[in-house]
């Protein structure tokens, strides 16, 4: 299978607005780190920081009635395809108002109904949801639709991945699997994840078409993306998009990641894709400093305001709660009457 | 026995009447298209329902992860496990995807997982297994166990219709031996215990397979004048914790048989409830009967004696009626 590179000219709006929201989901992930370090926010707080680029460019090239299943470091990507400020709080601080309603936390956010999956937390495991909601849209004779779900470098090594992968292939259905090495699981470095040369090889295990992006390079992230994206929406069947770039944070909030080498925060992957996207855009002139600040403020104030609002809203009340985990009430088990 | 339809054609008739009715139902699995199925349950649906009845590759887990996302774009999947023992391999979709959907979102998984289940001679180690109490442990889930071709007709029929996800654990045993003269016009909603054999001395409850062995215990005991109630189950989670307590207030004695092993088993819950909320309608300790806590044997002289059968239940009746 070619290995393809985007070919669509980079736009100029397209920029600025994945730009957007890039300096959005990186000061909203501040706000939740400095929250987090204050004690209110209760359980992990896992930052994208680094890998903006290459998730907005998934979001970006969504339509509203595609299929989004975001993994841990996407919270550029779901701002892109719709997902809120509010809600990013409210599930992070526990308002009984958020789409989770405290039953689940941070990340593992969603709306399944809108196309926005809510992910669980074992690795590789949204690839076949993903493939079997593109599956059950086929059946019912939908066309032009595109499912597109992100993972690790470490995914790549669960079984969830491989089944998954494989049988989008089989189905020739059009799934985008964006693969962001961020060269570490955790603390667990690419040399003890997988012996391949190169994680785009396994495009050709599996039948499907490969797509390397520079993962910190903002305009080949949206070229690269959205020709994958493109490429399933026209019936080319399974896409990845690989691309190499270091997780500018630790693994979680609690992790100090020293683990990471100062030599490779140092080298080209341990750029910062955010600020390299504000000089392209200053060097471009498709903005000045003082619009970018104003962009800056105005982001700032409404996540402050909103914090504001949602630390006021009701946390989940145990004694409310219906502690029902099927949707028919016939068949609620009476073990507790 | 006499009559026609078979445990298992009942199974490949429900699948034809939902998938008839219904055009969000397909069918994912091993083997399952022109194949029609490792045991046939699935023999000519794919010709009759072209598209809907599709080969997966050897993937459990993508089979079950495939049919979550299915279901919550609003399609009714049915997985078929070539057997159950392999579901283990989709078990993290199974129990923390379907499982939690619902709790987590309000998006509610109307999947049936179709689980062959239970022991045949010579099925071994990985084609024999009884994994109802495994998936029962698990929030969000349902658990059905037909043991009669008009239940493994009707409660499939059923299992599609629910919003959530059934693990439903046809026991292979009956695939081909138990047969009705008709299939059901109405059926018992799930959940609901049936009373498979009116009595007065004591209560065996089971489900499956093991129903036929109390039934035959049972028989045995009316003629030494003992009258054996034999309570089936049907569906193990929700579980109809009023039917079996009903029939204990009318026997004062207990047996729970179950071909799964002991540790954390059904006959474990059956016991706790009973003993927890009817302490008082026991005359002797509530006893149980499972297969025995090793792998399941190959050979059938070891399997045969591994699984409780019906001169077993008799045993433990026996006791059960001195104590």
């Amino acid at each position: 299978m070619p290995v393809v590179s985007g070919q669509t000219p980079i736009l100029q709006e397209q920029f600025i607005k994945a730009f957007r929201v890039m300096l959005l989901a990186r000061l909203l992930e501040k706000k939740l780190a400095s929250l987090y370090r204050s004690g209110l926010i209760r359980g992990g707080v896992f930052l994208g920081k680094g890998q903006e680029a290459l998730s907005v460019s998934v979001g970006i090239h969504l339509n509203k009635s595609d299929i989004f299943a975001p993994l841990i470091r996407d919270q550029a990507g779901r701002l892109a395809f719709g997902d809120t400020v509010l809600d990013t709080l409210r599930t992070y601080l526990g308002s009984q108002l958020g789409s989770m309603r405290g039953r689940d936390g941070n990340i593992h956010r969603g709306r399944p109904r809108e196309g926005y999956y809510a992910m669980i937390s074992h690795l590789g495991a949204m690839i076949p949801a993903v493939s079997g909601a593109l599956l059950a849209r086929r059946m019912r004779g939908e066309t032009g639709v595109v499912g597109a779900t992100c993972v690790g470098d470490g995914a790549t090594s669960t079984g969830a991945f491989h089944e998954g992968l494989n049988a989008a292939a089989v189905e020739k259905l059009p799934l985008v699997l964006v693969i962001a090495n961020n060269q570490y699981a955790y603390s667990t470095p690419n040399s003890r994840q997988f012996a391949c040369e190169d994680l785009l090889d396994k495009a050709i295990g599996y039948g499907v078409t490969g797509h390397r992006a520079d993962g910190v390079d903002l305009a080949d992230c949206l070229q690269v993306v959205g020709a994958a994206i493109h490429d399933a929406r026209e019936g080319g069947g399974p896409q990845i998009v690989v691309a190499k770039l270091l997780r500018l944070v630790g693994h979680g909030e609690h992790d100090d990641a020293h683990y990471i080498g100062s030599d490779i925060k140092k080298s080209a992957l341990g750029r910062d894709c955010l600020a390299l996207a504000e000089a392209r855009i200053l060097d471009e002139q498709w903005a000045s400093e003082k619009e970018i600040a104003s962009w800056r403020k105005d982001i700032n104030e409404e996540i402050e305001a909103t914090t504001a609002k949602v630390r006021k809203e009701p946390t989940p009340d145990p004694t409310e709660e219906d502690w029902c985990a099927v949707s028919e009430a016939r068949l609620v088990d009476n073990f507790l009457s | 026995m006499s009559g026609g339809i078979t445990y298992l054609e009942a199974i490949r008739l429900a699948q034809a009447k939902v998938l008839a009715d219904d055009a969000r139902v397909f069918i994912y699995g091993q083997d399952v298209g022109s194949f029609g199925g490792a045991f046939k349950a699935t023999e000519h649906l794919a010709k009759e329902f072209p598209g809907r009845v599709l080969d997966s590759p050897l993937s459990e887990d993508a089979m079950v992860g495939m049919a979550i996302g299915a279901a919550i774009e609003g399609m009714r999947p049915i997985v078929e496990m070539q057997f159950a023992d392999f579901s283990t391999c989709g078990f993290n979709q199974i129990v923390n995807h379907a499982g939690t959907l619902f709790y987590r979102t309000g998006v509610s998984c109307p999947l049936v997982i179709r689980l062959p289940s239970g022991g045949t001679a010579g099925g071994g180690p990985f084609h024999s297994q009884s994994m109802e109490a495994l998936y029962a442990h698990y929030p969000g889930l349902v658990v059905m166990t037909p043991g009669t071709v008009e239940d493994a007709y009707s409660m499939l029929i059923e299992a599609v219709a629910i919003d959530d996800p059934v693990i439903f654990c046809e026991h292979k045993l009956l695939y081909n031996h138990l047969k009705a003269e008709a299939l059901p016009s109405e059926a018992l909603p799930a959940g609901q215990a049936a009373l498979a054999r009116p009595g007065r001395d004591a209560t065996v409850v089971t489900y499956g397979a093991m129903l036929h062995e109390a039934l035959a215990a049972a028989e045995t005991l009316s003629s030494d004048g003992y009258e054996i109630e034999v309570v089936d189950l049907r569906t193990i989670k929700p579980i109809d914790t009023d039917t079996v307590l009903g029939s204990v207030a009318r026997t004062g004695r207990l047996l729970c048989v179950s071909e799964a092993w002991p540790w954390g088993s059904v006959c474990a819950e059956v016991i706790a409830r009973v003993s927890s909320e009817g302490f008082g309608l026991l005359d002797a300790p509530p006893q149980r009967l499972n297969a025995k806590d090793t792998p399941v044997p190959y050979h059938p002289d070891l399997w045969s004696s591994h699984r409780p059968t019906a001169a077993a239940v008799e045993a433990s009746l026996r006791e059960l009626l001195r104590m």
